[in-house]
């Protein structure tokens, strides 16, 4: 021990004289760092109340509530969360997952009430003094806790599949399927999306376990068209999945497809294990479309004797006839029709109903009806011309190619529509070996027709003319020729831009085929006239109430000619609600 | 002592009766006797490292048994991580260290890489070691003034834990909080460091430096800490394997064993680093292997920070965390805190879930059998210096 060691400790003395570290008035002089974890907010414009948050929160100190000012809708379960602060560890989990990255937080130190309730808030919903403070913790771009990127189907080459009528989409592999599924954060806002309300986070969960069996029967529960709807559905659930917000939704329609693609026609009725008890009452069902059949398969269920009456020569309605092989081979579509009539429905096919008294017959013989009768007139363009023999329908095209007639569209032809429709229609035309043109009255953007359609097209050479209108159709030789004007857009706040003819701006092409694919029409002139006169239409659909019973007592109805959204998906859920309707109806 | 005349001293004969007599190696104490006195330090004392209590047997102001008392901290973490998902662990298993808990951040997040086979950026890799260095130094600044105060001096603790708060607000730039960072994440970290942290974290260094040189100066080279620390709780080469110490305790005693250079990981490998024994054994000596580990450490962080490179993905990509299930197998993955090698231990069964996690501390034998055996024999003012001498972290005891 030396003076030294004596005399040094004095040293301490010296930080006396310094100036203090210590902030004299911290909360205002030392505001929070820019990324600390404060306390919450959350932008109600963003937020879907999904419920990830709740989900991840480890301590369980999240809950999604109503908010009076949130309205749900078909895009947002209408909940937002609730945070308790007795319970929060402030960990910002819930804002890493945040799909919608509607949840933040400040960079607010303190709050300080004297009622302990208020600890318990909704942010975005209760005023917060943080509320309008810019700082604080957000997600980092280049982390993520969810992943946004969808697995990459596999398809045929452009070149490939421009030349056949090949399926173009291969479908996933099982790992691709299960990747693809643990994208899912089960927040079911789907389900509220879909039409036939399909429990899509449940299958899914059954792919990521591999529980094929189970996701069949989850399927079948709400869906006995999931082999075809796994191909074509319009699938609006895509549109309002959580991840699409800052992401690629999840491929709802292209696993539903693995589903089934797992499972043979055999295979089907091992796994469903439908037993059906006949009650003895009788059901017709006119259209053996994805509508009619669904209502068959329901009732059939619930133990009715089905009667279909279809004027073509094979079952599928649309599906068969109004949509391309490419996008939904025959055979797919046969493994849901026999699989439905393995159960002891009867199909008469080939049978138009076209008097009255067949009609009748059904009417008086059977204990109700359900009509789906599908869409199958052309709606015209009216322009001088139309009548020319070179000038089809789109829907008639389609029609003659799944009949396999022979066709000669020529090298040059039109299509006229923006819809998927109309898609189909010229994509079938590439695939006859025709060049073809789009041509529609607005913009591409505000085409009807599927994003994926229109891209698929585009990529097949397929030329879009947007913001034209047709004028007249002369013959010209041996073809036809087209004059068509330009259009501007008008735009007008809250209502789809509206196109108007530029005057004096004309064209013409030479064609040898014009395909007019804007819409159609249902035909329900086989309808006796005092049963026709007696069911409310409305914009040329049958009304009816939310189980599908039209204004007579007896006939319900649904699939394209009583719903407007007029895809397969809600001519399945009208099916399955008609279904549930009749039965309700004869058991009063 | 040096008032006892050498005469005196020679013929000076302690009163041994007090003592226990010894049977077995274990001490009769017969509290009827009135010879011996219980005490209890902790569970609530100032001279207590945490939420701990040791239960003494004194004779006069000597003590004679020491019996350490866990139980006031357990909150069941491990129970807790198995009802967790992967991802929601990682913000309890900072908890189990409160002074520093970077080092369990890493040990999980690197554990369930390694199950689930994900390879770590570059970027993150160095982030993440100057997370570990700057964890280690606030770890360090706390206890340096622990020990000074658990000896009486109060000056220091309260400049160190004044520096450490200017550590933890770079800590709060860096990773959105200042206590539980929670920003070690499996797959990563969770954001890239902020605009002019390094100059900030380097004029940090110099002005901790500073402050070294005053503590050097008035802790070290003092009179009576040397005399209170000096052969204070010694602990020899021999007992450094036999109780399984580790961490600077072992390597005041000459143990040559420090995970960053036996078993290196993160990006210490291309570090200039160079491992600091000492023979002595006491607190003192520990003290001072401590003090030159500070320093190696501040010496650490300005090579991070002159090497970290400035581009670069701070996250492997990594599934859905809300559906992650991680491949069956099971690993055990160790760092070098403050107080030794700090190591998980994680079973994955398949599932969302971690079948079993295992924490393991320095703190378990340190403040349990190696105390126990270094109380006896010291006074009971001492006892509060060895305790933090050891370095002791109760919630690694129970976690």
């Amino acid at each position: 021990m030396s003076l030294k060691d004596i005399i040094s400790p004095f040293n301490v003395w010296k930080r006396a004289a310094q100036k203090p570290w210590t902030i004299k008035d911290p909360l205002n002089d030392r505001p929070g760092a820019d990324n600390y974890r404060g306390f919450h907010k959350n932008d109600f414009d963003k937020c879907v109340g999904c419920g990830t948050c709740e989900d991840i929160c480890q301590n369980a100190a999240i809950d999604l509530v109503p908010v009076q000012t949130v309205e749900t809708d078909m895009s947002d379960s209408g909940l937002r969360p609730k945070i308790d602060y007795g319970r929060c560890c402030w960990c910002a989990l819930c804002v890493d997952v945040c799909p919608t990255g509607s949840l933040t937080m400040s960079n607010d130190y303190t709050w300080v009430t004297d009622d302990p309730e208020e600890y318990r808030f909704i942010p975005g919903a209760d005023k917060m003094k943080w509320d309008d403070c810019e700082k604080g913790y957000k997600r980092a771009e280049n982390f993520q806790l969810i992943d946004f990127d969808r697995i990459k189907m596999n398809e045929l080459g452009v070149e490939e599949r421009s030349s056949s009528f090949i399926e173009m989409v291969k479908g996933y592999s099982k790992e691709q399927a299960i990747e693809e599924a643990e994208r899912c954060l089960e927040c079911g806002i789907c389900v509220a999306r879909c039409p036939a309300h399909m429990d899509i986070p449940e299958y899914i969960k059954a792919i990521r376990e591999d529980d094929i069996e189970l996701a069949v029967q989850i399927l079948y529960k709400t869906n006995p068209f999931s082999a075809s709807c796994g191909r074509i559905c319009t699938h609006h659930c895509e549109d309002v999945c959580s991840l699409a917000h800052n992401g690629e939704p999840i491929a709802i329609r292209w696993l539903k497809r693995y589903i089934l693609d797992q499972v043979s026609p055999e295979e089907i009725s091992k796994i469903l294990k439908d037993i059906i008890q006949t009650n003895n009452k009788k059901i017709a069902i006119i259209g053996a479309g994805p509508g009619g059949l669904s209502a068959a398969y329901y009732l059939r269920l619930l133990g009715y004797e089905i009667e279909i009456f279809e004027s073509n020569e094979k079952g599928g309605g649309m599906l068969r006839y109004g949509i391309p092989e490419y996008r939904l081979p025959y055979d797919q579509l046969d493994k849901d029709i026999d699989y439905i009539v393995s159960l002891g429905v009867k199909i008469n096919y080939n049978t138009k109903i076209s008097e009255e008294a067949k009609f009748n017959e059904i009417y008086n013989s059977h204990d109700a009806l359900f009509i789906s009768p599908g869409l199958w007139n052309s709606i015209p363009v009216n322009i001088t011309g139309e009548e020319l023999p070179n000038v089809i329908s789109g829907i008639d095209l389609l029609n003659k190619v799944t009949n396999k007639e022979e066709i000669d569209l020529g090298s040059k032809v039109a299509v006229i529509g923006g819809g998927n429709s109309a898609m189909d229609a010229a994509r079938t035309a590439k695939r006859l070996g025709a060049d073809v043109e789009i041509y529609y009255r607005r913009r591409i953007e505000d085409m009807p027709a599927d994003v994926e359609e229109i891209e698929e097209a585009q990529d097949e050479n397929v030329k879009f003319f947007p913001q034209t209108t047709p004028l007249e159709i002369k013959k010209d030789g041996s073809g036809l020729k087209f004059i068509w004007g330009n259009n501007k857009m008008i735009y007008e706040e809250g209502k789809r831009p509206k196109p108007v003819l530029i005057k004096g701006e004309t064209f013409e092409t030479n064609l040898d085929t014009f395909i007019i694919a804007i819409g159609q029409n249902a035909d329900l002139s086989f309808l006796p006239t005092e049963i026709r006169d007696n069911i409310e239409t409305k914009w040329g659909k049958v009304v009816v109430n939310e189980l599908g019973q039209t204004s007579v007592e007896k006939v319900f109805s649904g699939g394209d000619a009583s719903n407007s959204k007029a895809d397969a998906v809600s001519a399945i859920a009208d099916g399955h609600k008609a279904a549930v309707g009749i039965d309700r109806y004869l058991n009063k | 002592m040096s008032r006892i005349s050498k005469n005196k001293y020679d013929n000076f004969k302690a009163d041994r009766s007090k003592f226990p007599q010894m049977e077995n190696g274990k001490a009769i104490i017969d509290l009827d006797s009135h010879k011996f006195t219980k005490l209890w330090q902790g569970p609530q004392h100032p001279g207590v490292t945490g939420n701990m209590a040791v239960e003494l047997t004194i004779s006069g102001d000597e003590i004679v048994q020491a019996k350490t008392h866990v139980g006031y901290l357990h909150r069941g973490f491990e129970k807790l991580l198995e009802r967790r998902k992967y991802i929601q662990c990682f913000t309890i298993v900072c908890r189990i260290c409160v002074p520093e808990p970077d080092t369990n951040e890493y040990c999980y997040s690197t554990a369930v890489e390694e199950l689930a086979g994900i390879e770590i950026p570059e970027k993150a890799k160095w982030i993440r070691t100057l997370n570990m260095e700057m964890s280690r130094l606030a770890s360090f600044l706390m206890w340096l003034g622990g020990q000074a105060g658990s000896l009486g001096m109060g000056a220091i603790g309260q400049w160190t834990v004044g520096m450490r708060d200017f550590w933890l607000d770079l800590f709060e730039e860096m990773t959105g909080g200042r206590i539980y960072h929670m920003y070690m994440i499996p797959g990563g970290v969770r954001k890239d460091l902020p605009e002019g942290f390094i100059m900030r974290a380097k004029h940090l260094v110099v002005e901790t430096r500073k402050l070294l040189f005053d503590i050097e100066k008035s802790f070290f080279n003092n009179a009576i800490i040397k005399s209170r620390l000096k052969c204070l709780g010694i602990i020899t080469p021999e007992m450094v394997d036999e109780y399984g110490i580790v961490g600077p305790n072992a390597r005041a005693s000459g143990k040559e064993y420090d995970v960053r250079m036996n078993n290196p990981y993160l990006k210490y490998p291309e570090l200039d680093i160079k491992m600091i024994t000492s023979m002595g054994g006491d607190a003192f000596t520990r003290a001072e292997v401590r003090y030159q580990e500070i320093h190696q450490t501040l010496d650490l962080i300005s090579q991070i920070l002159d090497k970290i490179p400035e581009k670069g993905e701070i996250q492997a990509k990594i599934p859905n965390v809300v559906n992650w299930k991680i491949p069956t197998g099971e690993t055990y993955v160790k760092a070098e805190s403050t107080r030794g090698e700090h190591g998980f231990y994680v079973v994955s069964d398949g599932t969302k879930y971690p079948r079993r996690v295992y924490n393991r501390g320095a703190s378990y034998t340190q403040a349990i059998s190696v105390l126990e055996k270094l109380a006896v024999n010291t006074s009971i003012s001492d006892l509060a210096g060895l305790m933090v001498s050891l370095h002791t972290c109760p919630p690694e005891i129970e976690r």
